[in-house]
């Protein structure tokens, strides 16, 4: 028999478990079912500007009408448009480079902060956290100020005699791929340098009594164990970048296209839901099989003895 | 083998941490310039903060942003930390998995997919767009991030104080508020702290959510940035960059000292 104690426990842990898990399901699941359903319809003059799909009222012979109105035409427009097509190839070019250019840029900066004397760790640590905490829409306004035509970093080079004509850098997309690497480094550097220092330091003092010279130690000790850390930053990296909005939209200007500023002109230019669903369904598909491998990997991290 | 810095360490730093800091700190520094200007220096001012005492606009979507920001943060603390306890006290249950799942995809989630999808969902529902819309969608995202702090926390945590409330007869609701509560208290803290920091900063989500009457400031910022960089905006930047930076310090101060004796935090 069970006591009254215990069927309180067990209706309390319901409760805590139940009460996010009910909200996740409605505002984080769910809607997917709609962005999906949405995708599937027609455009309309309308408020909401669709043709819906289904409605909860539906009888089946109405259900039966709508699943023969039930159309792929924006899928279709979106593989026939060419433009479409290189938002998406611009995307992984650009989010897989800037994945890349963080990992080579963020590696040794982690690294000298998990060699550093002990003391001096947290203040360091501080320094890396404080630009994650700081406004994204901040940051990335302050590359305007500096890339553009008469911005600081033209005026720095002509002062320094480098060149003659201001650099055409703002509104190109080595403006977005520099913003995608300025915003997401620290994305980069958390994960890496919480691997870094875990390393134990008497393992590395082994490969030098053995005689092995630094950079054979580095590359036999030190990368394979920083790896989880390597994964899981390119992962933090690669995944938000892929459908980036802002940086596309205020660095790169028109010439460069990425899904996400495609979704968003779609959506407030044209007041097309129907296709800027479908873009979204394009992009969650992408973003799908990279999450899932982040999260194996994580899984693998977390549950494996240190 | 004491840790020590290279010569190479130490120009990795310095360049990565310049690569990182000059863009905010040449921000900053323009907007103390006299001139309109953003690269002829003019002499010190602060004009632009007394323009930004006028701008109407931008202080009303400040308040907006300030209130969406608070409400939505702490009812994000509240899920985030019970979702936490969930997944690392409850061992196995039905649904673990999902939710995991659900907690961590969130994260990484592109801001225009989850803006879309719960637009979709408000206009299903037929809920009028507007303040408390955004708070919803905040709250949201955001409770995943809380989760991810606190939870990393309770792992660490030692069982054995919970396990003698419990033998002492303390139910489970007493247990958690008198025991687990204080001690996790700084990632809490934190997760409210970070929660408040990512719906202050939110410009799509915000975007997709908003209705009339309910403009946030990156949403206000964010049309005025599109007009040209203005030395007005960066006087706004600098001082919501001020004040992240001394909440930050302040609760690393105020947690150093808690974390720093962790035999007086976990043994009292």
């Amino acid at each position: 028999m069970r006591s009254g104690a215990e069927r309180r426990a067990r209706a309390g842990r319901a409760l805590v478990a139940g009460l996010p898990f009910a909200w996740l399901v409605a505002f984080f699941l769910a809607p997917f079912g709609l962005v999906a359903k949405i995708s599937l319809s027609e455009k309309a003059n309308a408020r909401p500007p669709y043709r819906p799909a289904f409605a909860a009222g539906d009888g089946p012979g109405d259900v039966l009408d709508k699943l023969s109105a039930l159309s792929l035409d924006n899928y279709r427009l979106l593989a026939e448009e060419p433009l479409y097509l290189d938002a998406v190839l611009t995307s992984l070019r650009l989010a897989a480079t800037a994945t890349v250019l963080a990992l080579l840029i963020a590696y040794p900066v982690a690294y000298a902060m998990a060699r550093a004397p002990g003391r001096l760790r947290p203040a360091l640590l501080l320094l890396a956290m404080l630009p994650f905490w700081t406004s994204f829409l901040i940051r990335v306004y302050a590359w305007i100020g500096i890339l553009k035509p008469e911005g600081l970093l033209n005026a720095a080079l002509a002062w320094l005699g480098l060149i003659d004509t201001p650099l055409e850098i703002l509104n190109t997309e080595w403006a977005v791929q520099i913003g995608l690497v300025y915003s997401y480094l620290p994305f980069m550097l958390l994960p890496l340098y919480a691997a870094l220092e875990r390393i134990d330091p008497t393992l590395l003092e082994a490969g030098q009594d053995l005689g092995a010279p630094p950079w054979k130690t580095f590359w036999l000790v030190t990368l394979p164990l920083s790896r989880p850390g390597v994964t899981a930053g390119c992962f933090l990296v690669f995944i938000p970048a892929l459908g980036e909005f802002v940086i596309p939209d205020l660095l790169g200007g028109s010439e460069t296209v990425m899904i996400g500023t495609v979704l968003w002109s779609e959506f407030f230019g044209n007041r097309d839901w129907p296709l800027a669903s479908a873009v979204a369904v394009v992009l969650l598909v992408a973003v799908v099989a990279p999450m899932v491998l982040w999260r194996r990997e994580e899984a693998r991290r977390t549950e494996a003895p240190t | 083998m004491t840790p020590r810095l290279t010569a190479f360490n130490v120009v990795s730093l310095t360049l990565g941490f310049a690569f990182l800091y000059l863009p905010i700190v040449l921000l900053v520094v323009f907007s103390f310039n006299e001139s309109k200007l953003v690269t002829v220096w003019g002499g010190f001012s602060t004009r632009w903060y007394a323009a930004l005492l006028g701008n109407g606009p931008l202080l009303e979507a400040a308040w907006v942003s300030l209130r969406i920001g608070v409400l939505s943060a702490t009812f994000a603390t509240v899920l985030g930390t019970l979702a936490a306890v969930a997944l690392v006290r409850f061992g196995r249950f039905a649904g673990r998995t999902l939710l995991t799942g659900m907690v961590y995809a969130p994260l990484v989630m592109p801001e225009v997919i989850t803006g879309l999808s719960l637009l979709l969902l408000f206009v299903a529902l037929d809920v009028d767009r507007g303040f408390w819309t955004v708070t919803l969608a905040h709250v949201s995202f955001s409770m995943c991030f809380v989760t991810v702090v606190v939870q990393s926390r309770l792992v660490t945590m030692d069982r054995s104080l919970e396990e003698a409330a419990m033998d002492l007869g303390a139910t489970p609701l007493a247990t958690f508020f008198q025991v687990t509560l204080p001690l996790i208290a700084p990632a809490v803290a934190a997760g409210w702290m970070l929660a408040f920091t990512l719906s202050l900063d939110d410009l799509v989500i915000a975007s997709f959510t908003s209705g009339p009457g309910a403009t946030t400031l990156p949403m206000r910022i964010y049309g005025q940035v599109r007009l040209g960089v203005s030395p007005e905006i960066n006087a706004a930047c600098t001082i919501m960059i001020g004040v992240v930076t001394l909440a930050i310090l302040a609760f690393s101060i105020a947690s150093k000292r808690g974390l720093a004796e962790p035999g007086r935090a976990e043994g009292a």
